[in-house]
């Protein structure tokens, strides 16, 4: 187990480090800095430009810049924002802990509906639950996410029931502790109905579809040939075969909320990653993007990592695969 | 002595895509005595498969039952209603499946596969359940139930599986066990093993046996009766000495004559086995004449005009062929 | 079936101290591990079969990946027609392949369900691109007939023949490029008793037709012995004793041979008082 366990770590910082070079990379082939913009802004005199550009070591070569920030990074310091002026680590913190929030919020509602129609689907089979089903979510993988998002926002303003936006109510600051959690559901309503209903279906379907494939195996037929309750033959061993094929769904689902969360975030004006990430990249504040994106990419990995151990628990014969290493 | 399951007049069919359905069991009867063991001779696509499942009313959805009974304990096991079938599976009546490969949960350890069937049946406080576990697994591999009993099936061989298939299947005390080939996957020497197995559980626990194989040598002093079937219909049923050393209908004659003797000197390697030519009827295809007759090599007129009725050759030696009547 | 007296000449298949070791891949090495095969050495005349019976955990199967050089042996040689194979490169074997060919114990993994007859049997020859279009579908033709199979039935699938069918379909596949030798592993093992007969016959006449020589391996003594006239015995890797086939049966000196001979239910005292009236 700590052998696997130790591989796959080992593997999450390979891709890190991967990643990282990557974004380096990326931004630096974009044209335009900070400081370009910067330069167009007739307030600000070219010397002070250039004393910035000095002080932050802009004009360093690549190679020289990733290795320093490398250094920094092994130091807790993720670098400093040029439009903020702080530094990266506390900014990404707060945002952070917003997104993560709100797709862990959806990441459970997601997989709390899906897992029991996809398993409900599948025990019914070509009944109308079934086809219900399909149908619904047919329809709502053929409407793309952002449609869906501004649907919901538009429903959000012309009824006046939810609030449009933001995390909290501006103004008047709630006082106790269970206003405060009201407050916040609300606000959290709009997006995780967004996340949920763009991630689902294809939960659902999969969940289905790996169901439909237990419950045609043999030895689930010997079992009900054994009398063994339907209670149990669907939980206790039709679900429990399944488990293999979908926590590795699990596993990739975190990935696609992830990145689905992101754009929702900038659409309902939620202050997590996502907005701030995009203001960061059209602002070339180089340090937030490289840090946002490690950022992400580090959830993602966890994720994985999680649903990975998971597996490796679940399912003996991964086990004895890898030598009961 | 009373039988304790008779089988009347079973008809069974499934759609096929040209729209006719196939005839998988065509009129079968049998009965089966008290601790009797029954052997059921039949190829692939003879019904069975189809006979296993349906002595506990275990069809695919798209069988049909046109017409018949099984009769277990005086209920008629396919008129019964959901519940009272899950009763006497695995408990009363147990069928262990074909491919011990694919029959067992690929996730769980195999004590807790043989806890599940106990656990289904017996509402009874921990420690009998544990006990009966326990007595299965130790009827099945002796001493070593204790440490196979925690392994899952892929670590187990084939041999070990089709064990644990069995301990699950007589966990219950049942009164019948129905083995559905239960050795074809195995080599001679585990299925000898397998073989000695069953015959020390019939002892022991005074099981009627019905044992399904497509091999006529497994049977022979082992089985008390033999049921050969072919084409979904009874060609012959009998005592196993007697059809296995006088076979009376020509398809199990000519099934007998196919199997490899012992070798003598003389006789030369070069010398083609008997065999039977063709290859089984199409079931779909309505046919009057007797399903063996275009492979026969004794065929006579009468055999293309219609089904041959079942014949007794004695008290309990039947046949099915114009040859000896019907 | 050629008799010992015939083979003067230099056997076909040799192989000579046959070594096949299987250790466990992973994270820090391969401690452990199994030994498949354990110095095994035979020949083979051409013409005539050797029978190589053992139960599982014997090594059989491996024996039969090694011959079809589809594995590679730690150690030890296998000659065909004199030439050595197993330090043969990939492109090298190549051209040897055609001429040793495996059929195996069940044809509805071996063969492609999805594929028709026509196209499963002739798929060795687009491997290697030889043939224009009718001389491919000259030559199926043919194939089919040897086999015993209609060329009507070309049109279908493998999944719509029955397992016998199917069974000879691959022996028509394995047939395509014209093999000296077939080796086949479990190959009627896998069929009903009632069918075994009948492709056992086929692959006697078409040895006798073109001079085909067979590795028959099999853990079921009765088919081995109608099929072949020499028999080695296989335990654990390692080939406990080896001779013609009517000496070894009625005077087996392995303890494993004896097992072997006990468990062949075909051969039981009831059914052996028949077949001696």
């Amino acid at each position: 187990m700590t052998r696997y366990l130790v591989r796959r770590t080992l593997h999450a910082v390979l891709l890190l480090a991967g990643v990282s070079l990557l974004t380096f990379l990326f931004t630096a082939l974009v044209p335009g800095n900070y400081f370009d913009e910067m330069k167009m802004n007739p307030q600000i005199s070219p010397e002070t430009v250039a004393a910035l550009r000095a002080k932050y070591g802009v004009d360093q070569p690549l190679a020289f810049r990733y290795v320093h920030w490398v250094g920094g990074l092994l130091h807790g310091d993720l670098g400093f924002s040029f439009a903020y002026n702080t530094p990266v680590g506390p900014l990404l913190r707060v945002r952070a802990a917003n997104t993560l929030l709100l797709t862990s919020v959806a990441m459970l509602l997601a997989w709390g509906v899906a897992l029991p129609l996809g398993i409900w689907s599948a025990e019914r089979e070509n009944g109308w639950p079934d086809h219900l089903i399909t149908l619904a979510t047919g329809a709502l993988l053929i409407v793309p996410d952002l449609v869906l998002a501004l649907g919901l926002l538009l429903v959000a303003v012309r009824s006046g029931w939810l609030p449009a936006g933001g995390m909290a109510a501006v103004g008047a600051e709630p006082t106790t502790w269970a206003a405060l959690g009201r407050d916040y559901a609300l606000h959290l309503l709009l997006p995780v109905t967004a996340l949920v209903l763009s991630c689902a279906p294809m939960l659902v379907r999969h969940v289905r579809a790996a169901m439909l494939d237990v419950l045609d195996s043999s030895f689930l037929r010997a079992a009900r040939g054994h009398g063994i309750p339907p209670r149990r033959l669907l939980y206790g061993y039709a679900l429990r075969a399944a488990a293999n094929p979908l926590l590795a769904l699990f596993g990739f689902s975190i990935g696609t909320l992830l990145s689905g969360s992101l754009i929702i975030e900038v659409v309902m004006s939620w202050p997590g990653l996502g907005p701030f990430l995009l203001e960061a990249i059209l602002g070339r504040d180089l340090y937030v993007v490289i840090g946002g994106v490690l950022l992400s990419t580090a959830f993602l990995v966890a994720g994985n990592l999680v649903a990975d151990v998971l597996l490796y628990w679940a399912d003996p014969r991964i086990r004895a695969e890898r030598g009961n290493g | 002595m009373a039988p304790i399951l008779e089988v009347r007049d079973l008809h069974i069919a499934y759609p096929s895509r040209s729209g006719t359905p196939v005839r998988a069991l065509a009129g079968v009867d049998f009965s089966l005595s008290s601790g009797e063991i029954l052997g059921i001779l039949g190829e692939s696509g003879s019904g069975k498969s189809t006979l296993a499942a349906a002595l506990l009313n275990l069809l695919p959805p798209q069988g049909r039952i046109s017409r018949g009974s099984v009769c277990f304990e005086g209920i008629d096991l396919l008129a019964a209603d959901e519940g009272r079938l899950r009763e006497i599976r695995g408990a009363r009546i147990s069928l262990i499946h074909q491919e011990p490969s694919i029959a067992l949960h690929p996730t769980m350890r195999v004590r807790a596969q043989v806890d599940e069937v106990v656990r289904a049946h017996l509402n009874t406080a921990g420690g009998t359940r544990r006990a009966k576990t326990d007595a299965a697994l130790g009827a099945v591999f002796g001493s070593e139930a204790g440490s196979l009993g925690a392994r899952y099936p892929h670590e187990l061989s084939g041999g070990q599986r089709q064990r644990v298939l069995i301990a699950q299947a007589i966990a219950c005390g049942p009164s019948i066990l129905i083995a559905d080939e239960p050795t074809a996957s195995l080599d001679s020497v585990t299925q000898a093993g397998i073989f000695a197995l069953f015959g020390e559980l019939q002892r022991s626990l005074g099981l009627a046996l019905i044992l399904i194989t497509h091999n006529p040598a497994l049977l022979a002093g082992f089985a008390h009766r033999v049921l050969v079937l072919y084409a979904g219909g009874i060609a012959e049923l009998g005592p196993a000495a007697d059809v296995i050393s006088q076979p009376k209908h020509p398809y199990t004659k000519a099934l007998l004559d196919s199997l490899p003797p012992w070798p003598t000197p003389a006789a030369s390697t070069t010398a083609r086995l008997p065999m039977i030519p063709g290859d089984l009827p199409d079931l779909a295809a309505p046919s009057l004449a007797c399903r063996f007759e275009p492979r026969c090599p004794v065929r006579m007129e009468v055999c293309n005009t219609r089904e041959p009725a079942a014949t007794a050759l004695g008290p309990a030696h039947s046949v099915s062929c114009f040859k000896f009547g019907g | 079936m050629i008799s010992g007296a015939d083979r003067a000449m230099e056997p076909l298949l040799t192989v000579e101290s046959l070594v096949k070791r299987y250790t466990p891949r992973g994270f820090g090495g391969g401690r452990g591990g199994v030994t498949a095969l354990d110095g095994v050495s035979f020949s083979i005349a051409e013409g005539s079969t050797l029978a190589i019976a053992g139960a599982s955990g014997s090594g059989k199967s491996t024996l039969a990946l090694c011959l079809a050089c589809l594995e590679r042996p730690a150690s030890g040689q296998i000659r065909l027609a004199g030439r050595e194979l197993t330090t043969l490169t990939e492109t090298q074997l190549r051209a040897v392949r055609p001429q040793m060919q495996l059929v195996f114990q069940d044809p509805s993994s071996s063969l492609n369900p999805r594929l028709t007859a026509f196209e499963i049997v002739t798929e060795p020859f687009a491997a290697q691109s030889r043939f224009s279009a009718s001389e491919r579908a000259a030559r199926a033709r043919a194939l089919f007939e040897r086999a015993g199979l209609s060329f009507q039935s070309a049109t279908r699938t493998a999944a719509e023949f029955s397992g016998g069918q199917r069974q000879r379909l691959a022996i028509a596949r394995a047939l395509a490029l014209e093999p000296r030798v077939l080796i086949l592993d479990e190959a009627l093992s896998g069929l009903d008793a009632s069918v075994q007969a009948q492709v056992a016959n086929l692959l006697l006449d078409l040895q006798e037709a073109s001079r085909l020589t067979f590795v028959f391996i099999t853990h079921d003594l009765a088919m081995a012995s109608r099929m072949a006239d020499r028999i080695a015995v296989l335990d654990r890797g390692r080939i406990a004793e080896t001779g013609p086939m009517d000496e070894v049966l009625r005077q087996p000196a392995h303890a494993s041979t004896r097992a072997l001979i006990a468990a062949t239910p075909q051969w039981k005292a009831e059914l052996r008082q028949q077949a001696d009236t």
